[in-house]
């Protein structure tokens, strides 16, 4: 079986339009925002699951970003220490809407059995052409949304967002291996709830 | 390797940041263990449909009017700076 591909591209010279940023160039700040405002909206609407949430998400992230531009040392990349920011800010939305819930990356109420397989069914060779664009897009969204927010931050930096595991370690705060660990609790988690959309009938049938 | 011992080993296995030694006993369990050849199968296809979704698109009218409210924040704040504190 051949590894995952990620579908990260070659980013522009970011450190150069830090540097320019930080000397007061703002057309080099609004290509800084160009280049990643769709991740951070992507991110940040996987956390709050709401998209006026999200939206705020992003103007907040990149105006903290901006004043805080002078503070951003270039240890990590930009883009690392942006998200970060971004999460925080996502996190906090996620807490005002639910003040009765106790919201954090480390919420991990479920054990390790909690995430081990129990049905174990083949998909069709193309699950995803069993529904049309619209209707995957509503499985998808509702079954990821199914996830505690410290799984499905950590699938979402990993897996859709393309950064690496000392990336996503970086930007949510945690230890390498426990990035590892709720990656792996997140796919299995995500196969498992997939199952009934996906699973091969013998009879060619599909109920949705 | 035991299923369990698979499991662990599955995201670096998925990955490709696996070692040589512990990527062959893998393999070798995948071609004779049905289940686990599955799971891993459909593992790879949970990660692969979500990268390839493009769930929660930004819209480009949606994603204009962020850009510019944005700048136009980055702008005030750079006129602050700039001005002398009236009641100094």
């Amino acid at each position: 079986m051949e590894a995952i591909q990620s579908k990260r591209g070659a980013v522009a010279d970011e450190s150069t339009l830090v540097q320019a940023a930080k000397s007061g160039d703002l057309g080099a700040f609004e290509q800084l925002v160009k280049l990643y405002d769709r991740n951070i909206f992507r991110i940040a609407q996987h956390i709050t699951r709401n998209r006026e949430d999200a939206e705020d998400v992003v103007q907040d992230a990149f105006l903290k970003a901006y004043e805080n531009l002078g503070q951003f040392q270039g240890q990590s990349k930009f883009y690392t220490w942006l998200v970060r920011i971004a999460v925080n800010e996502a996190l906090m939305k996620l807490r005002r809407r639910r003040p009765d819930k106790i919201v954090s990356l480390d919420e991990n109420i479920e054990t390790e059995e909690d995430s081990m397989p129990r049905e174990v069914a083949d998909w069709s060779p193309n699950p995803a052409q069993l529904y049309d664009q619209a209707q995957l897009k509503q499985i998808l969204s509702k079954v990821i949304q199914g996830l505690p927010p410290g799984f499905r931050t950590v699938f979402v930096l990993r897996d859709v967002e393309g950064l690496s595991t000392e990336e996503t370690a970086e930007a949510l705060g945690l230890s390498i291996p426990a990035v590892k660990s709720r990656l792996l609790r997140a796919r299995l988690q995500l196969r498992e709830r997939l199952n009934k959309y996906f699973k091969a009938r013998e009879d060619g049938d599909r109920s949705k | 390797m035991t299923c369990k011992e698979l499991l662990k080993e599955l995201t670096d296995y998925l990955d490709g940041t696996i070692d040589d030694r512990t990527r062959s006993e893998l393999e070798d369990h995948l071609n004779w263990c049905h289940d686990c050849f599955v799971i891993c199968n459909t593992t790879k296809m949970t990660v692969e449909i979500y990268r390839d979704s493009r769930l929660y698109e930004l819209p480009e009218n949606l994603r204009t009017s962020l850009e510019n409210a944005i700048l136009k924040k980055c702008r005030q704040k750079e006129k602050q700076k700039k001005q002398p504190h009236r009641n100094a």
